[in-house]
């Protein structure tokens, strides 16, 4: 259960760009006419990506207004879910799945090494230059690839090694961004070419 | 062993083309117009007849559940509302099927839509999944630009269209009731039930909720008849089924294998075996987080599918295998599963909410073995009153571990408890 406390109404103001707006109301024409509401996440994610990651008190009442809703039950929203942030995070948040099938194969080297690569303390905290934040999260569901982290809401790396793991965060920090997807060579989730017994059309 | 040619998902590992060209290529999108030509009733009767049954956990009939949706509209919409927030721990198929054959999941839409009486269904997305997410939408518009979904989908004189909703990293949203309260907006948890979704569900109008997985079979099912499919694997543990090889197999994949097959025979021919032999396994979660875990003497045996995981008191759930062999910390690895649970409760009954925080205390406790023995028995007696004492079935996902875990693993947990005391007492010795 993720637990936030309220915060009083801060000012500030926020709205969407018009690409944003667009996107927004092209979220809403999915839904019913009325069921507006059924697009908050959608919305939210927006907000945040518009407000570098994190959303605060401006973003839940623009988007209550926007889509006629009740702020606290935009608030209600937000503060359920994990993937909204209401605190601020370094620019590429590191999360490091740390449930039993990643653990298993070594989650926690992974974690270690990221935290030392990234320059931070410990887990959930952000670098001094604000690049990165490491956090561990539940199954991230590529369990066939573990162990692996995501960045930001968007990319997987799977198969991760403690060098491979460094080998990511030191691309970011450069301004790069290596492949996401399995850093072993794997394409997916199959079996290794040597010994495989399934799809073999495909296996080369 | 399965053949290829009785395998459903063809492009299962993303080595060929996931668009529609692709598709077409694998036999998909062909004929669509007269599979729903069959018309409603002889759909749901041919899904009864192929024994399918949901793939999402549950395991309930397919056909059945569809069958309970209203035959005529009352004037209400029907929908159409397909489990895409995979977050089993263990459990990364469906990932697969929106990456790599997103159009076999929107075909079965249409299929299942049809049947159901619905011109919309929403496909609900686990938030971490974006490259599915992007896919998927892709798909929808090559789609509905080639005709396929629409108004007058195929030319079959149905409309039908199908939208993506994004969640936000939470567990419960996989709960069905969960999921619709979040499609509305609101936070997801879990309503109670009675009614059911199929007479109120989402904006208070029939809906079925299915697993992706499950929607995507059906295609196949009505072409190549429910009678192949049936013939798959044992009396009502029909067809085939894609597993998920996770933690110390050799080579962790997905695989799509006949229902039945045996654990061993899985773990060997497609895992690459257990990590330094068959005989190191310790043991083995045969279906995501939620189900209890099997020691070895057990798994020896063991079909993989609902009914012989069930008489063995574990479960195929989504047929997600998590291998552990011997050099695992058993007790470490269950306690993570109850973090998990703890993590995820939605906070709305009082028994999951306080007990998953609970039970993870003492398990984080019994890690060490920084317990007394009788703790053992209390642990076991308050899992019994989280489970069946809760809105949805999440309480009972937490409890079930910890019981298979005292079931089978007794003794470690004793002798954990009888070593930690053993060394407080030589520590107080030797003050």
């Amino acid at each position: 259960m993720k637990v936030t406390s309220y915060r009083r109404p801060s000012g500030g103001d926020f709205a969407f760009t018009p690409e944003n707006k667009a996107k927004a109301d092209g979220y809403i024409a999915r839904y019913p006419e009325g069921r507006q509401a059924s697009a908050v996440l959608w919305l939210l994610y927006l907000a945040q990506d518009q407000n570098g990651g994190s959303i605060a008190q401006a973003q839940i009442d623009y988007v209550a207004g926007y889509l006629d809703m009740a702020p606290i039950r935009v608030h209600e929203v937000a503060s359920f879910f994990t993937m909204i942030n209401e605190g601020a995070i370094g620019r590429h948040h590191i999360q490091v799945c740390r449930t039993t099938s990643c653990w298993l194969r070594g989650s926690d080297e992974i974690s270690k090494a990221c935290l030392e690569e990234a320059g931070i303390a410990k887990l959930g905290g952000t670098s001094a230059d604000g690049a990165f934040t490491v956090s561990e999260v539940e199954c991230l569901g590529a369990c066939a690839n573990a162990p692996m982290f995501q960045v930001n809401d968007r990319e997987y790396y799977e198969d991760l090694t403690p060098e491979t793991a460094r080998a990511v965060i030191r691309a970011l920090r450069a301004g790069e961004a290596l492949q996401p997807g399995s850093q072993s060579g794997r394409v997916t989730s199959e079996p290794p070419r040597d010994g495989r017994r399934t799809l073999l059309a495909d296996a080369g | 062993m399965l053949q290829d040619k009785d395998r459903i998902f063809r492009n299962l590992y993303g080595e060929q083309d996931w668009g529609l060209e692709g598709a077409r290529a694998r036999g998909l999108w062909d004929n669509t117009k007269d599979l729903i030509a069959l018309g409603r009733e002889k759909i749901v009767e041919m899904v009864k007849e192929s024994d399918l049954r949901g793939r999402g956990g549950a395991g309930f009939p397919t056909g059945l559940k569809w069958s309970f949706m209203p035959k005529e509209n009352d004037g209400r919409p029907h929908y159409l509302v397909v489990n895409a927030d995979e977050s089993e721990p263990g459990s990364c198929k469906d990932r697969e099927i929106l990456r790599n054959d997103p159009h076999i999941l929107l075909e079965g839409c249409l299929i299942a839509g049809f049947a159901m009486g619905a011109n919309a269904a929403y496909i609900y997305v686990r938030g971490e999944y974006w490259q599915p997410l992007e896919r998927l939408e892709a798909a929808i518009l090559e789609a509905r630009e080639a005709g396929l979904l629409g108004k007058n989908a195929c030319g079959s004189g149905w409309d039908f269209d199908v939208f993506v909703t994004r969640g936000a990293g939470a567990y419960i949203c996989g709960e069905e009731t969960a999921m619709l309260e979040s499609l509305e907006g609101k936070k997801g948890q879990p309503r109670l039930k009675p009614p059911f979704p199929a007479a109120v569900g989402l904006y208070g109008c029939p809906t079925t909720v299915n697993n992706v997985e499950t929607i995507a079979v059906v295609p196949t099912i009505l072409r190549r008849g429910p009678a192949w499919f049936a013939g798959l694997g044992r009396p009502k543990n029909t067809g085939t089924k894609i597993f998920s090889l996770s933690g110390h197999v050799n080579t962790p994949c997905n695989v799509e294998e006949e229902m039945g097959i045996p654990l061993k025979e899985l773990i060997e021919k497609h895992g690459g075996g257990v990590r330094g032999g068959w005989d190191n396994l310790l043991a083995v979660v045969p279906g995501g987080s939620s189900v209890p875990c099997l020691p070895k003497a057990i798994c020896d045996d063991i079909l993989m599918d609902f009914d012989s995981l069930r008489e063995a008191k574990s479960g195929l759930g989504t047929a997600a295998v998590i291998v552990m062999d011997k050099s695992t910390d058993i007790v470490e690895a269950i306690a993570r599963f109850s973090h998990f649970y703890m993590h995820e409760s939605c906070g709305q009954c009082t028994p999951c909410r306080e007990g998953t925080g609970w039970m993870f205390r003492v398990m984080t406790r019994m890690v060490r073995g920084q317990a007394e023995l009788e703790e053992i028995d209390m642990l076991l007696d308050v899992s019994y009153q989280v489970e069946g004492h809760t809105i949805c079935a999440l309480g009972d996902a937490a409890a079930w571990p910890i019981q298979g875990l005292i079931r089978h693993f007794r003794p470690e947990l004793e002798r954990r408890i009888l070593d930690y005391k053993a060394s407080k007492q030589t520590a107080a010795a030797a003050e």
